[in-house]
């Protein structure tokens, strides 16, 4: 394996490392763990590096895990429906042919391991679900160096704890993620985009009218730039005839015009080193989330009860409007990244039920608190 | 007064005596899920009406060191609610309440006991339904389906419990309530309900679930297709998944099942047939049109000699009717029967059935095939007669064998039937000592004291131990030091 000791761009969050360490195979991240255990380092993954700068910076940190060699599809069967990737590999490195692994990164460069431990998702979610839904088996080399695996390579299992549902969304907490199963789709033959610019109060009437109609929508995003009108995209996938007759109804219901993907498909609307807010509500009261803060720019999954905002000027007081709005819609607000003097002026996660289990859990995984120490929900 | 006695007054006092079962006769009819082989009498069956009286239940459990079972409708078929006998057995049978119906959010919030075809029923007024769809819906409940992680027919396109349960309210093996997940989708934080959903009761109880439901099809068109052998429709199974269509349903059944139906439920299977598909396509109605006609020339393509296409509603039930009746059609045709559950990667399909004939052949002993082939989740029934000398040991041979198969072509020991008491003992032949260690690191996080359905799932009985103490951060060793 590679390591070395830490140059000037390894740090996290502003918090800089002491040593990197580039393991290229699941034994030899076993090793450089075992290693760090023994000297109760602290160590925060870094993948792609796309989201270092989310969450909170880490209490300690004297060693990096990069998994840039971690990388290459193990397997591909095609007819199982099924591959089994490194988490090092880049997301859109993975080219299955037709089939589709439908975990869309927002971030250009962003890796497997790191788009399931910060759990982000894309606009296909509406109809595959998200990381937690997609991953059929994890390899996981455990804070201590103890090398486990949950799950297989089979869609339908129910053998023993899912913890790679545990692992997604960790935010690196709980162990280095080395190697996924995941469960693929077949690439559709045709597709189409339905497109309708909405005032505020349509957004809340279309959007149900997406829901009644029976269409079934690989994708709802919406894009709301700012004050004024948005635009609700909605893609349709399958095979050229159905998507022809499907496109045509839902153009019909909505008054839209079928057109193409807009250029902010998929994309956060906050820029590089701004603050972004992941915000999600019950399906019914999306709306809302769109009318705490009616200046702020807006855009996301809308279909799926998931936006994302991009505040600027008085972030703090807008974080509490849209957190306050999120909270009464059922949902949550998480600042996901954010510039350092906002992420002092605000909580980052907001409230977060279950966080007594959840200290649990870490105190088991990490009784040494050393895996990415603060970074994560209720200082864990 | 020994632990259970205490639980037993405190409960009594609590939540008063009609919640409360102690007749030796009455706790007997509790002795057994779906796996009727393995039978154990409760020590006390409490009938909580809500999650407080659920809650409290299980403190008193947690004061006196006394194990708890959560038993929903009893359908399991790996022995997940079997009783324990110096422990309380809780039973959701009465917390049948549908909490709430938000087709608006496509939601619904219902208490563990509701029958999973109730929420279907519910949400169809609405031009919804709820999509796992275990064979057993009609009784099994939502809270043992979350316990099990149900999949279900239909789970090929749809997913299983685990894709469709957006929250729950749990009683922690402590006795506390704990909301995790919610009504929007990403809660922050551990993602605690997915570990929670398929745990077997392990974690604690589900006393209130948040589930999805999902837009009614516009359209459901539905197949029968009979071949000579289950080699032909294996190869049309993979036809139709190489062309990227991802039916509802794809099941099949071979002779001796297809014997067993109609038996039992004279289902009118086409005559002289190796193996029948049931292959059925949901979705919009164009779309449908579209892939019925790719599935049915793959099925003719290879060699289908039957085809018959639902014509109505009516006719869609009878072609399901044989598939979903098989388990219990097998009694037609065998006095006992062994229900296994396994899963391959579905291309394995023609030669693992291969090696299942060997070892059926080798041991005597006859195996009926029926499964979801679209994923490769088998359910062989391995006949057998219990009076007759040695039949059920070498019953059980067959079907661990078929369980080794599973492993050694990268498959599961279990698809949708759960781990249970049944399989424990197969746990170390498909994880290693130390995944079984790391899936028990989550287990004593939730329940340290081993009281939440002990003797489930893991082979060997574990202590958890003390929390290490943390470590203070010492002085950092030089570079070389470290590897």
């Amino acid at each position: 394996m590679r390591r070395r000791t830490a140059g000037s761009d390894d740090h996290v969050a502003g918090v800089p490392a002491r040593y990197v360490a580039a393991p290229a195979s699941t034994g030899e991240a076993a090793e450089v763990l075992g290693a760090a255990a023994a000297d109760e380092l602290a160590v925060v993954i870094r993948g792609g590096g796309t989201k270092l700068e989310w969450g909170l910076p880490p209490r300690r940190l004297d060693l990096i895990v990069d998994t840039h060699r971690l990388t290459g599809v193990v397997e591909h069967a095609a007819g199982d429906l099924i591959t089994v990737v490194r988490a090092g590999t880049a997301l859109a490195a993975l080219d299955f042919g037709p089939q589709r692994l439908a975990l869309e990164s927002p971030l250009p460069g962003a890796t497997v391991g790191g788009a399931l431990a910060a759990n982000t998702s894309g606009p296909r979610r509406l109809l595959h679900g998200t990381a937690r839904d997609l991953v059929i088996g994890m390899t996981v080399v455990r804070p201590d160096g103890t090398v486990t695996r949950s799950g297989g390579k089979v869609v339908k299992n129910v053998a023993g704890y899912d913890l790679g549902k545990l692992f997604t969304g960790a935010y690196g907490t709980l162990g280095l993620i080395t190697e996924c199963a995941f469960r693929l789709h077949p690439v559709a033959p045709a597709g189409a985009v339905v497109l309708r610019e909405a005032d505020g109060p349509e957004v809340g009437p279309l959007l149900a009218a997406i829901r009644a109609e029976q269409v079934v929508p690989s994708a709802v995003e919406l894009d709301r730039p700012g004050p004024g009108p948005a635009t609700i995209a909605v893609l349709l996938e399958g095979t050229a005839e159905g998507v022809r007759e499907r496109a045509a109804r839902l153009e019909k219901v909505l008054g839209g015009t079928t057109g193409d993907l807009p250029p902010w498909w998929g994309a956060y609307p906050w820029a590089p080193g701004g603050t972004g807010v992941k915000l999600t509500a019950a399906l019914s009261r999306v709306p809302e989330l769109l009318a705490a803060a009616p200046e702020v720019p807006v855009r996301g999954s809308a279909g799926a009860g998931v936006l994302y905002a991009a505040p600027t000027g008085d972030v703090p007081r807008t974080v509490e409007l849209l957190r306050a709005a999120a909270v009464r819609a059922g949902g949550h607000a998480v600042v996901l990244t954010a510039p350092p003097e906002v992420r002092d002026a605000v909580d980052m996660w907001g409230p977060v039920p279950g966080l007594d289990l959840m200290r649990r859990v870490k105190d088991r995984f990490d009784p040494g608190h050393r895996f990415a120490p603060g970074r994560f929900v209720g200082g864990i | 007064m020994t632990p259970l006695e205490e639980v037993t007054a405190a409960l009594r006092a609590t939540l008063g005596a009609d919640r409360v079962v102690t007749d030796r006769q009455e706790l007997r009819t509790y002795e057994c899920d779906g796996l009727a082989h393995h039978r154990v009498v409760p020590g006390l069956v409490v009938l909580p009406r809500d999650a407080r009286e659920c809650a409290l239940t299980v403190r008193a459990c947690a004061r006196a060191g006394v194990p708890f079972v959560a038993r929903g409708s009893g359908t399991g078929l790996s022995g997940g609610a079997l009783p324990h006998a110096e422990g309380v057995l809780v039973v959701t049978s009465k917390m049948r309440d549908i909490v709430e119906l938000a087709p608006r959010d496509e939601r619904a919030v219902v208490e563990p006991g509701v029958i999973n075809l109730h929420v279907t029923k519910a949400a169809a007024a609405h031009g919804y339904y709820y999509a796992p769809d275990p064979s057993s819906q009609q009784i099994c409940s939502i809270g043992g389906n979350v316990a099990e992680n149900s999949g279900g027919a239909h789970c090929l396109k749809y997913g299983f419990t685990a894709n469709h349960v957006l929250g729950a309210q749990i009683v922690t093996p402590d006795g506390d309530l704990v909301e995790l997940g919610g009504r929007a989708p990403d809660t922050p934080g551990y993602d605690l309900l997915g570990a929670f959903v398929g745990s077997e009761g392990t974690l604690g109880i589900a006393t209130r679930v948040t589930v999805r439901l999902t837009r009614l099809p516009e359209s459901v068109r539905t197949l029968l297709a009979a071949f000579p052998t289950t080699d032909e429709a294996g190869a049309a199974t993979s036809a139709i998944i190489a062309a990227g269509v991802v039916p509802a349903a794809i099941e099949m059944m071979d002779a001796l099942a297809i014997e067993a139906a109609e038996a039992a439920v004279a289902c009118g299977y086409p005559r002289g047939a190796g193996a029948v598909l049931i292959v059925e396509l949901d979705g919009p109605a164009a779309e449908v049109a579209a892939q019925f006609a790719q599935v049915t020339a793959m099925c003719e393509e290879n060699g289908a000699f039957e085809l018959r296409i639902a014509g109505d509603e009516a006719e869609r039930a009878l072609f399901w009717k044989g598939r979903k009746s098989a388990f219990a059609a097998v009694g037609r045709i065998s006095p006992d029967y062994i229900v296994q559950d396994g899963v391959i990667p579905r291309t394995a399909l023609p030669e693992v059935l291969r090696r299942i004939g060997e070892v059926s052949r080798a041991h005597g002993v006859r195996v009926a095939n029926v499964f979801h082939a679209g994923d490769g989740n088998l359910h062989p029934l391995v006949l057998f007669d219990a009076a007759t000398d040695g039949e059920t040991d070498r019953a059980e041979t067959v079907s661990g064998a078929i369980i080794d198969l599973c492993i050694e072509y990268g498959g599961s020991i279990t698809g949708e039937h759960g781990v249970g008491t049944d399989k424990a003992k197969y746990m170390p032949r498909m994880f290693t000592g130390d995944d079984l260690e790391t899936m028990h690191l989550l287990r004593c996080a939730f329940d340290p004291a081993g009281l939440a359905n002990p003797g489930k799932v893991f082979p060997t009985p574990r202590l958890c131990g003390e929390v290490p103490r943390r470590h203070a951060a010492t002085d950092p060793p030089a570079a070389a030091e470290i590897f």
